[in-house]
């Protein structure tokens, strides 16, 4: 095993690690401040993949163009479905939040099983093969181009909540929601907003993801379940460590993946949760609550 | 005294007993079974959601078109479907949910590991399963006295796959030296890997395998696997896939530049599926399979064929062939014996079932008939080579229609 080889698995987990992490950013975002964990994560996921297959085959949009429309409806969808139905449940127990979102997940599946149907759909762009070589070192261009874009988006993202005033409303919000409401900020509007941000995330991750994977309805619980490993390795809530976990698990796939079996890459996952879990239970970049 | 019901004639009493005795049937007892002019419900168990969703639902448009396509030939039959969602658990208690519904036959159900799990509630229950598609050797061998197999198992599959990969080499006069053997870890990509490891060193192959590669059969990325697999520089990959894995994976290798002399399976789908042709176009054509295939000229073929076209006439019968041939003729093999047996009760149906003798069928070979273990052991495999994306009979020679290709053509010259 050459050192190239070894670099281009590592370059590959970590293109892909990118996208994983922008996935669970959106998740990361919705719980950090609306303390709602988001169950219909993958399907909404799944749909802006497919809003991206839509739009590739009906006017021949590339992916990279069509995200900013697919999250454009998914945060319409956020939006509304956080103002209709998810605020009702903000103050309710737990387990009340975490059914209604595994019936709008069941919903979403089923609708997306039955519009579209079980088989595959990709997108051909021009560039689907091409591979960028430089010596050794090779890498598929829809990969890079997604992990580029995934970094381009949470950059976006970090800056939103970091100097806008919307974005700062938000992060009060987060911290202290009593507060934020006795300053006159308006939380139920903020929540709205965040939920649709999330989402629209979700979507613009799901749209670059068709560049690598072929849609399927089936791959919407796969994608729930790793970005609750991410987020979670990460540590919730935090933005940052969405993204580094994403990171930290593409990589680990893919090196567990080469060097020891690729049967065990997802396994792999659950390792780096666990040990996460046990050496540093809030996450790499959480908080102790 | 009794009271009369003049109009009717029963008694109180009469009346009393009758309500009895319908109250125990529903409680306890199944409905009666009648075999003039009643149908037979046949309880079709199928992958339609989860990771093995694509095909489950190609199988299931061979159970929709079945009670049109049967009825013509004069057999009665009520389809009663279930979904399994991928997943054994749910295999097995939706099969005792058919049972309970009245299902006479279960027929299915696509993997072997969920067949596996029905095959189990079928013995238990005494009701008679009929599998379309499932191939790990274990299912006919656990001395069940209640399941047959239309359907080759793994060794069956590998043991033909394997000596038409010779047959391709002697035509082509191109031998490769060494393969490498790409899997996914499931039920059905194991028992292959088994029999391969098994049959390989008997068979005599003119080459080495240098290296097994398994895979989770939902992974969503083969490129490590891809990139592991180019790094041991087989001159031949022999896969066993299915439609999502196949596609990801012949993906990979044009993105690699890996160009193996050919991509061979020795009898999963997955390369010739239409979903593949769709996703992959030029990059799939030369991609082998060698796996029991439908006679184009059968009677029956034509009929499905032509009722295929009816229900779905966006779709290509040939993209869908395998998975509708062998849910169809599971279901023929259960009309079949309901017509002989003339009863769905459970006994009389094994025994038909286990003395079937069916000409009039699909897939090219004899008869199908089964041994004592209920395995039809007389499937024939052919080489089925992409060619302009359509899967095409390229061996044995009196059925090929066309010559096969091989060492494929390299990425960048296909057109």
């Amino acid at each position: 095993m050459t050192l190239a080889l070894l670099l281009n698995i590592v370059a590959s987990g970590l293109l892909t690690g990118l996208v994983y992490g922008l996935a669970a950013l959106g998740l990361s975002v919705i719980f950090g401040v609306v303390r709602v964990v988001n169950f219909a994560h993958g399907e909404m996921m799944v749909a802006g993949m497919y809003g991206a297959v839509l739009l590739f085959g009906a006017l021949g949009l590339d992916p990279i163009l069509s995200a900013p429309l697919v999250a454009a409806v998914l945060f319409v969808f956020g939006w509304a479905l956080q103002r209709g139905l998810v605020n009702k449940f903000v103050e309710r127990p737990e387990h009340m939040q975490f059914i209604l979102l595994l019936g709008i997940a069941t919903i979403v599946l089923n609708l997306l099983l039955m519009v579209f149907g079980p088989d595959s759909r990709g997108v051909m762009v021009p560039y689907v093969f091409d591979v960028f070589e430089i010596g050794p070192f090779h890498q598929d261009a829809t990969r890079t181009y997604a992990g580029l874009g995934a970094i381009a988006v949470a950059a976006v993202l970090f800056a939103f909540f970091r100097f806008s005033r919307t974005g700062k409303a938000i992060r009060a919000c987060a911290d202290n929601p009593l507060g934020a409401r006795v300053v006159g900020l308006n939380i139920d509007g903020l929540y709205a907003l965040t939920f649709g941000i999330g989402a629209a995330v979700v979507g613009i991750a799901g749209a670059l993801l068709t560049l690598v994977v072929e849609a399927r309805p089936q791959l919407a619980p796969e994608y729930t379940l790793l970005s609750f490993i991410i987020v979670i390795v990460g540590g919730l809530g935090s933005l940052p460590g969405a993204l580094l976990g994403g990171v930290l698990i593409g990589v680990s796939e893919a090196l567990a993946g080469f060097l020891l079996m690729p049967s065990l890459k997802a396994l792999f996952s659950y390792v780096v949760l666990i040990v996460v879990l046990l050496l540093r239970p809030q996450g790499l970049l959480g908080r102790r609550s | 005294m009794t009271t009369r019901f003049p109009r009717i004639g029963l008694t109180r009493r009469q009346l009393g007993q009758a309500a009895v005795a319908a109250g125990a049937l529903t409680a306890f007892g199944k409905a009666p079974v009648f075999a003039q002019g009643a149908a037979l419900k046949i309880g079709v168990l199928l992958p339609r959601s989860g990771h093995l969703a694509q095909a489950g639902q190609a199988c299931q448009r061979g159970a929709d078109i079945a009670p049109a396509v049967l009825g013509d030939l004069g057999y009665k039959v009520e389809i009663l479907s279930a979904d399994t969602e991928s997943s054994p658990d749910v295999a097995r208690s939706r099969t005792e949910k058919l049972i309970n519904d009245g299902a006479n036959v279960i027929v299915g159900a696509f993997d072997s590991g969920q067949t596996a799990a029905a095959a189990q509630v079928c013995e238990q229950r005494g009701i008679p399963l009929v599998m379309n598609i499932a191939a790990a050797d274990g299912l006919t061998e656990q001395g069940y006295k209640t399941v047959f197999r239309n359907f080759p198992t793994s060794t069956m599959l590998v043991t033909n796959g394997l000596a038409l990969m010779k047959d391709l080499f002697k035509a082509t006069g191109a031998t490769p030296k060494s393969a490498v053997f790409l899997h996914a870890n499931d039920t059905f990509g194991m028992a292959n890997k088994k029999a391969l490891d098994a049959l390989f060193p008997k068979l005599d192959m003119p080459f080495q395998i240098v290296d097994s590669i398994a895979y989770d059969p939902k992974a969503q990325d083969l490129s490590i696997e891809v990139t592991k697999a180019k790094a041991t520089g087989a001159d031949l990959a022999i896969v066993t896939t299915r439609a999502a894995d196949a596609i990801m994976m012949v993906k990979e290798m044009v993105k690699q530049r890996w160009e193996p002399m050919g991509i061979v399976s020795p009898g999963s789908p997955g390369l010739y599926d239409e979903q593949t042709y769709k996703a992959l176009g030029k990059y799939v054509d030369f991609a082998i399979t060698n796996l029991p295939w439908y006679d184009p000229k059968a009677e029956l073929t034509q009929r499905v064929a032509a009722a295929f076209k009816k229900q779905y006439p966006n779709d290509r019968f040939e993209g869908y062939a395998f998975n509708v041939a062998f849910t169809l003729e599971a279901i023929l093999v259960a009309a079949d014996a309901f017509k002989r047996a003339g009863s769905a009760a459970s006994e009389p149906m094994l025994q038909a079932l286990r003395q079937t003798n069916l000409k009039d069928k699909m897939m090219v070979g004899p008869a199908i008939t089964f041994d004592a273990k209920g395995q039809n052991v007389n499937l024939a495999s052919a080489c089925v080579q992409n060619r302009n994306q359509r899967p095409t009979v390229v061996l044995p020679k009196e059925s090929a229609e066309m010559d096969p290709v091989f060492p494929m053509p390299g990425w960048a010259k296909r057109t």
